[in-house]
């Protein structure tokens, strides 16, 4: 049963990171009122163009790098159209998850033939888990060897970036000038254009952000879970990604906490497939996959608690007449 | 006594010390409207200088040109002397210039010291600009007693500390010039008094104080100079101690050409329209209409004059059915309404009232839609116009056509964009449809705003008609002389009271110190 335990946490890990990459890149975007529905699309650009850097490569920094840029050039994209134009934000998101979807298959086709995927990496050009120090020698200890042996060590470099990039992310956001104009645009961006900031480029530098960390997400994706890009793999962690940043109510610490859970959950629904639950039968594995919007939306209704988003989260910036 | 810009003041000023700004044919045109027209302002270092006019005067407009909000079409900024550029707030804090706006521009969920630092950080870290915020604040608010919590978190606060919130922004800042957009509009008498305290020791301590306001108590209470604006045009500027608020509120007011209107005596019937009690509280809990009841007879206009923001705008709210009253009672044309109670404006209308709303912009029209779309807002349910469960579309049209016709509405075209018409064949346009139905009380806001003289004209006469044909109108006006030539009997309005009550032929002076809330008695 311990085993287990440790097999369905370890797994957990695995899959909250990318929801969290993705989770505190919305974050950024959102604090400083950019509403972000293009996590999905950004991180999918990003899977393939790590997928295909890492390929030709045969590194998967390269990797990593060009699905920073990816991502970044279609978070501008967003910014451009609704920090610049004033557009629609979720039009505008809605149409980089399109755009992402239909371009990777398209030039994934086109440049390899595979139908869509990247071709299939060589370990050297993915991260590979790493193994940290004493994890074989102390696997033996009772209790805390098999924690630290098999559920702490062993995983890819980016695992552990996504838990170190929460601290940071808390620090910035409210221990940093750049942090609390972020906090103050996406709630006031009066109160910031009258204390002379640019709310233009403090929303521009705040969805750049977004855009580095959803490549991150996209790489992780394509070149540490799995071994190369394939068709639609983001499979709604975006969604899920911002289901779990309301349910945080914007913060990043609750914001890893819902991470996980929702990972766990994910875990739970992969351990349970084809199990019989004793008593009630088989459930069905769409039951624990729904299970994250079925909380969001408990949430949402109030039951759990208010979720109070930045106040002029999704508002273009417009210096009105008065 | 006419009206013009007085140079002579301006002079004065300028002599008789150092202007810490002073603004040169300043122009600001938003689209077709000319907010700011060639301005000039001087004002005097270490003075407290109103600036009053009605709302929509351009007051504010001006302050954010001067705050930087804004740039100016066109005209110089001179600041201590120096020609300055203000692109941005960023140039006007660094100019020494801070600005108190009406709606605060404060970050709710941040602590005061949040909100005090925020631009003003000293460093890519908070915690040194912490400590630094926290004692200077604690030295400013012992020199100038503006104590307030500085962990609090600002939405938490009353809009009197939410206010010395903004101005201790604006001095951490080091500004040396502080404008304030109508603060007290929010505040209890109270609460104004002791910002007047705050603001003479700021002026003794050498500071400049721009006081924009259209409340001529506190511009006669605590200002040194006084510039009066008016559509646009600083209109003139006096030593407050020189002039009255008769003058200010003739200033403000203006006098345009008395426009003739023929009419015959009113012969008044029974009232068709009766309000008792009424008190409406605005969005921000203001009392904005106190203890009001009139009746409007058949066959008669009653007018209700003030100058603007005087709880006018929410008494026709409330009467027509759009915001809800706190208390007070409506006998329409021998419905009883219970005004304290929910009500939509269509509820009334079936009642028999029409409603010519003050904003055509915002309440009256839909600006985007065609004029034969805007010709039926309101009454689009009416069976008349419905074929099935769709629009008649054809129908719609044809009678649009037909009244862009009795009324003269050019271009005669019900595809165009209400927006492509003027202003005064936009009037028209709501005028045509309210008037149209053939309703028993006709509610109608500043009817002529932003009309030329030809539309006001028909206008004029369109309303003497209703009353004819014995109607009960209501007519809300700021515009003075439209008040005397339309109305047979006044009503004024200031503080959201009823002041006073005359008949047409009143002096505009008695009017204007009625408007100016000096009390019944002493106006006659």
């Amino acid at each position: 049963m311990f085993d287990v335990i440790i097999l369905v946490l370890d797994s957990t890990l695995r899959l909250s990171t990318p929801l969290l990459f993705a989770c505190l890149a919305g974050l950024f975007s959102e604090r400083s009122g950019v509403v972000d529905i293009g996590l999905e699309g950004k991180m999918l650009g990003g899977a393939f163009a790590a997928g295909t850097v890492a390929y030709l490569t045969g590194n998967p920094w390269a990797g990593l790098l060009a699905a920073i840029c990816i991502s970044i050039v279609l978070s501008l994209i967003h910014g451009f159209a609704s920090i610049t134009n004033r557009g629609n934000q979720i039009v505008s998101g809605v149409a980089i998850n399109f755009l992402a979807a239909g371009l990777s298959v398209l030039l994934g086709q086109a440049w390899f033939g595979q139908g869509g995927r990247t071709p299939q990496l060589e370990i050297e050009a993915r991260f590979a888990p790493i193994t940290l120090p004493f994890a074989d020698s102390v696997r033996d200890v009772p209790f805390l060897g098999p924690i630290y042996a098999d559920l702490i060590s062993g995983h890819n470099i980016l695992v552990y970036a996504a838990f170190l990039t929460v601290p940071l992310t808390w620090w910035i956001v409210f221990r940093t000038r750049f942090g609390l104009r972020l906090r103050a645009v996406g709630e006031s961006p009066h109160a910031v254009d009258t204390a002379g900031i640019s709310v233009v480029w403090l929303r521009y530098r705040a969805v750049i952000i977004c855009g580095a960390l959803c490549g991150f997400a996209g790489a992780y994706l394509a070149i540490a879970q799995s071994a190369g890009f394939i068709k639609d793999m983001s499979a709604g962690k975006g969604f899920i990604a911002l289901a779990a940043l309301i349910f945080a109510k914007w913060r990043p610490v609750s914001a890893m906490f819902a991470c996980l859970l929702f990972g766990f959950l994910d875990a739970i629904a992969n351990l349970m497939q084809g199990q019989e639950v004793p008593g009630i039968g088989e459930v069905p594995v769409q039951f624990f996959q729904a299970l994250p919007y079925i909380l969001t939306v408990v949430l949402l209704a109030g039951f759990i608690g208010r979720a109070i988003p930045p106040k002029n989260v999704g508002v273009p910036y417009v210096k009105e007449r008065t | 006594m006419t009206i013009s810009l007085d140079k002579q003041s301006v002079a004065d000023v300028t002599t008789q010390g150092v202007a810490a700004i002073e603004l040169r044919g300043i122009n600001k045109s938003f689209g077709p409207v000319h907010a700011n027209k060639d301005i000039d302002l001087v004002v005097g270092k270490g003075s407290i200088h109103g600036i009053v006019g009605e709302n929509g005067a351009g007051k504010s407009t001006l302050m954010s040109i001067l705050y930087g909000f804004y740039s100016a079409d066109t005209g110089d900024i001179i600041v201590d002397g120096k020609k300055t550029e203000i692109p941005d707030s960023k140039a006007a804090i660094e100019s020494g210039i801070g600005m108190v706006h009406q709606h605060f521009m404060l970050v709710d969920p941040f602590t005061v010291v949040e909100n005090v630092m925020l631009g003003a950080e000293g460093g890519a870290m908070l915690s040194e600009g912490i400590a630094r915020v926290r004692k200077e604040l604690g030295r400013l608010a012992n020199e100038y007693d503006m104590k307030v919590d500085l962990d609090a978190v600002v939405g938490d606060l009353p809009v009197g500390l939410q206010q010395r919130v903004e101005i201790l922004k604006a001095l951490y800042r080091g500004a040396d010039i502080l404008i304030l957009d109508e603060p007290t509009g929010v505040l209890t008498p109270a609460e104004a008094d002791h910002l007047f305290r705050i603001l003479r020791v700021l002026r003794d301590e050498g500071k400049t104080i721009l006081l924009i306001t259209h409340k001529l108590r506190e511009i006669m209470d605590v200002t040194d100079m006084v510039s009066v604006m008016r559509r646009g045009e600083m209109v003139a500027s006096r030593k407050t101690a020189e002039t009255s608020m008769a003058e200010l509120a003739e200033l403000m007011v203006g006098r345009s050409v008395l426009l003739e209107v023929n009419k015959q005596p009113a012969a008044p019937k029974a009232p068709l329209l009766s309000v008792r009690d009424l008190n409406v509280k605005d969005e921000r809990g203001v009392m904005r209409v106190k203890n009001v009841s009139l009746d409007v007879k058949a066959g008669e206009i009653l007018g209700i004059a003030g100058v603007s923001g005087n709880g006018q705008s929410e008494l026709l709210k409330a009467l027509s059915g759009i915001m809800q009253a706190e208390t007070g009672t409506m006998d329409l044309v021998g419905h009883t309404i219970d005004l304290s109670k929910k009500h939509t404006a269509a509820d009334f209308r079936e009642y028999g009232m029409s409603h010519v709303p003050e904003d055509r912009h915002r309440m009256g029209l839909v600006n985007s839609f065609a004029e034969y779309e805007n010709s039926i807002l309101g009454y689009h349910r009416d069976e008349a116009y419905s074929k099935g469960m769709l629009l008649d579309v054809a129908k719609v049209r044809a009678e649009a056509l037909e009244r862009m016709d009795k009324y003269d509405i050019r271009p005669n075209n019900p595809d165009l964009q209400v927006a492509k018409f003027s202003g005064g064949n936009q009037q028209k346009i709501v005028l045509a449809r309210e008037i149209e139905r053939d309703p028993d009380v006709l509610l109608i806001g500043q009817p002529t705003r932003g009309v030329d003289i030809g539309a006001i004209e028909y206008i004029h006469k369109r309303i003497i008609e209703m009353r004819d044909a014995g109607k009960a109108v209501l007519l809300v006006s700021v515009e003075l002389d439209e008040i005397r030539s339309l109305a047979d009997r006044i009503l004024v309005m200031f503080d959201g009271n009823i002041v006073g009550e005359r008949t047409p032929d009143a002096s505009e002076q008695e009017l204007g110190l009625l408007m100016a809330g000096v009390t019944d008695e002493a106006a006659q």
